[in-house]
């Protein structure tokens, strides 16, 4: 029962906080994805390095269970699937999870979303052993990998660099980056000019 | 208006760090295939069945990974799926405390009826296409933006850099396309 109360208090806390950053907000990830605000990208970053540096430094001090990582497969399938989920992402301005925040904070757009979703995840799973027979699943580069060695993981790592550390490094290069990144990342359009 | 950005990706991290400190990492889309199945076994029961190995499903989807997600699905009541209907209640509860969402946001978002005009059917017809895109995307990678881009960049994992590459290559153009007129 312990397991289903973390569910609720962490999966409540995850969609308040989507709905504060203003992830469920179409008009932000917009902003974002067309480079003209992207102060959503920067919390994004800023996130993954927060989320990093706590969860590699807390390893390192013995309070996080390195046995909570849970690292993905890499294979060709990740890419070509990230382009689509881009593609849809751009068109929609929900991705899974905002639009099952933003459905539940009134957004009626955010309910045809996840009507889509269900038939898209509907279509993957008809699809599937077409997928699995084109070898487009096969893992690449290790498959579930780490960029550094994490010491007591059961993945391994791309290097042998120590994995903790490195993801501590990379943490600081997000934080860094969020903070670095200007605002807006395409010109400003001229104002139209009165007519004389 | 959405908080600071500095103070919403602080609290964003530390989310994401508790989940991993105390459960494992978020992911969500895998919700959408178990919320497919639970509807499909209600309609044909013969989709997901219990034995004495386990559970198994007749979709060669489901039956992967020795029938793990098959198992979600004849278990509704499991973590994960918990964790998603907890993101509708968090999400619900913040946007009540801050007032709603403005009633004409609720169809039509502002940056879209900017680019795109009043039609509903336009707008509701695009979230649609979007969404199929979006979680057929999801299931191919094996993630979405929160388990692949997130929690997968944050472990380091190669599989999220690979994800994270994919996503902004197509989502930056297309929304640059769609999206000239600033709102």
């Amino acid at each position: 029962m312990t397991i289903i109360l973390l569910a609720i208090v962490i999966g409540a806390a995850f969609g308040a906080v989507l709905d504060r950053v203003g992830a469920s907000n179409p008009t932000y990830i917009g902003k974002m994805l067309n480079l003209t605000n992207v102060n959503l990208a920067k919390s994004i970053l800023l996130a993954i390095g927060t989320g990093s540096v706590l969860m590699f430094g807390g390893q390192i001090a013995g309070i996080v269970d390195v046995g909570h990582m849970s690292v993905k497969t890499a294979y060709a399938g990740v890419f070509i699937g990230g382009l689509l989920l881009g593609a849809g992402w751009a068109i929609a301005g929900y991705c899974p999870g905002t639009g099952v925040v933003a459905a539940a904070t009134g957004r009626k757009d955010a309910l045809f979303f996840i009507a889509g979703g269900l038939l898209g995840a509907a279509a993957y799973m008809a699809t599937y052993p077409a997928w699995k027979a084109s070898g487009l699943l096969d893992k690449i580069a290790g498959g579930k990998v780490t960029l550094g060695t994490v010491p007591g993981a059961k993945y391994e790592g791309l290097t042998a660099m120590p994995g903790d550390l490195m993801g501590i490094v990379l943490g600081l290069c997000f934080i860094a980056l969020a903070f670095a990144l200007p605002e807006r990342l395409v010109p400003q359009k001229a104002a139209p000019q009165p007519a004389e | 208006m959405p908080i600071n950005w500095k103070a919403g990706g602080l609290l964003l991290g530390l989310v994401f760090f508790l989940a991993v400190l105390l459960v494992k990492p978020i992911g969500v889309s895998t919700q959408f295939v178990i919320l497919d199945g639970i509807i499909a076994d209600a309609v044909n029961p013969d989709l997901v069945t219990q034995t004495a190995e386990g559970t198994t499903s007749t979709n060669a989807y489901l039956a992967k990974s020795d029938g793990k997600y098959a198992g979600a699905v004849a278990n509704p009541l499991n973590y994960s799926f918990v964790f998603v209907l907890a993101m509708a209640l968090g999400g619900l509860v913040s946007a009540k405390l801050r007032g709603g969402i403005p009633m004409g946001d609720r169809s039509i978002p502002a940056l879209w009826r900017t680019n795109f005009g009043d039609s509903k059917a336009k707008r509701y017809a695009a979230a649609f296409l979007g969404g199929l895109i979006v979680l057929y995307g999801a299931r191919l990678a094996g993630g979405c933006t929160s388990g692949h881009m997130m929690s997968g960049m944050m472990q380091t994992a190669i599989s999220g850099y690979i994800f994270a590459a994919g996503a902004f290559a197509a989502a930056i153009p297309v929304s640059m396309i769609m999206f000239k007129q600033e709102a």
